[in-house]
């Protein structure tokens, strides 16, 4: 019940921030500090939600096979790898370092 | 549909436009490449432990990528439902800006704009930015729109359907699918100082929060690092922040080639 609750909330609230922005006349929210916070949240997020499902599981922070597949992410990214392959590095680096006993 | 349908009676093709074809090969290409992403989703939320439904439900109707990981993420750890949502939400709300550029460049008659606003994400901006007249932007919006609608929901089907086939998840590695799109979204977005800061403190906050706070709770807080950084930056340098700020609003707006969602929007969309 509590996950139909979350997606319910999480689909009503992402659709109407949509719908605000086509709605709302031009201008309205056009103030540089709006803009730039609006710029800086998303930011703050991802990189937060990038350290949490890498370095913990629940309460606990630790170093798992994660990080190698997040490095091998990050390796494909610097080189300019299409998305599908950046998951794919991680997800294989990380399956791997797993199976030899990481 | 119904954008490119209202669309081309009052609109000539100008000087210099797109061929319609050259519009839709762009859209296209963008749609089906992202598309697919939907394939990691499904297994990472089926894998998380949500039902196949409530699965394809989020693809159905949040449709924003980074939003729907975030929740799943949060759910997974444990996080109450608000909470959960409150993160996935915040993430959501960059779409708002996308919606002010686009109902300038689409012109949309109001009532097209319910319909037209689920379509209102990273890669359907990216592409109807990139158009240089509004019959190739409101062609390629619906393009790229319907077709990610779609393959997205298939892909996200498909891909709760191979997580419950392959049992134990993260034991494949794809439980590091999750934090590598975020990644994959976060690069392009570090463009300044600001953005590493910012970054940079979110990462530290999150992880001393991890085990105090509640599920949920630690990444909402470092969600702060933003509002923080701009605060502090605004004190050290007076001067600068107007000019500087006015010379970004472009950025805040203009999707990344994060929408990238696969570098595929800027290579892609000539």
């Amino acid at each position: 019940m509590n996950v139909w609750i979350a997606i319910a909330a999480t689909a009503v609230g992402c659709y109407l921030v949509k719908l605000l922005g086509l709605l709302v006349p031009a201008g309205a929210l056009e103030r540089p500090l709006v803009k730039r916070l609006a710029a800086l949240l998303p930011v703050a997020l991802l990189a937060a939600l990038t350290a949490q499902q890498t370095f913990s599981t629940g309460h606990q922070v630790l170093l798992d096979a994660r990080a190698a597949g997040l490095a091998a992410a990050a390796v494909a990214l610097v080189l300019r790898a299409p998305f599908l392959v950046i998951v794919g590095a991680a997800v294989l680096v990380t399956a791997g370092v797993r199976a030899l006993g990481g | 549909m119904a954008a490119e349908q209202t669309a081309s009676p009052e609109i000539r093709p100008e000087a210099g436009g797109k061929p319609d074809a050259a519009v839709v090969r762009d859209a296209l290409g963008v749609g089906v490449a992202v598309g697919l992403s939907g394939f990691a989703f499904g297994v990472t939320s089926a894998g998380s432990g949500l039902g196949l439904l409530q699965t394809c439900a989020l693809s159905l109707l949040v449709f924003t990528g980074a939003s729907q990981f975030a929740l799943v993420g949060a759910l997974a750890a444990g996080g109450n439902p608000f909470t959960a949502a409150a993160g996935a939400f915040f993430l959501g709300t960059r779409n708002a800006f996308y919606g002010l550029r686009l109902s300038q460049l689409l012109a949309l008659p109001r009532a097209l704009r319910p319909l037209a606003a689920q379509w209102v994400i990273d890669e359907t901006t990216a592409v109807t930015l990139a158009q240089p007249t509004r019959r190739a932007a409101r062609i390629g919006f619906t393009v790229t729109g319907l077709t990610l609608y779609v393959l997205c929901n298939l892909t996200t089907l498909a891909g709760a359907l191979g997580a419950q086939a392959l049992g134990d998840t993260d034991a494949w590695g794809l439980d590091a699918a999750s934090p590598a799109v975020f990644l994959a979204l976060l690069a392009p977005m570090l463009k300044t100082s600001t953005e590493r800061i910012t970054a940079s403190l979110a990462v530290v906050l999150v992880l001393a929060m991890l085990p105090v706070l509640p599920a949920g709770a630690p990444v909402l807080v470092a969600a702060l690092a933003a509002p923080v950084v701009l605060f502090l930056k605004g004190r050290s340098t007076p001067g600068e922040t107007g000019a500087d700020a006015g010379a970004r609003t472009h950025d805040a707006t203009a999707p990344g080639p994060s929408e990238g969602i696969g570098n595929s929007p800027k290579g892609q969309a000539r």
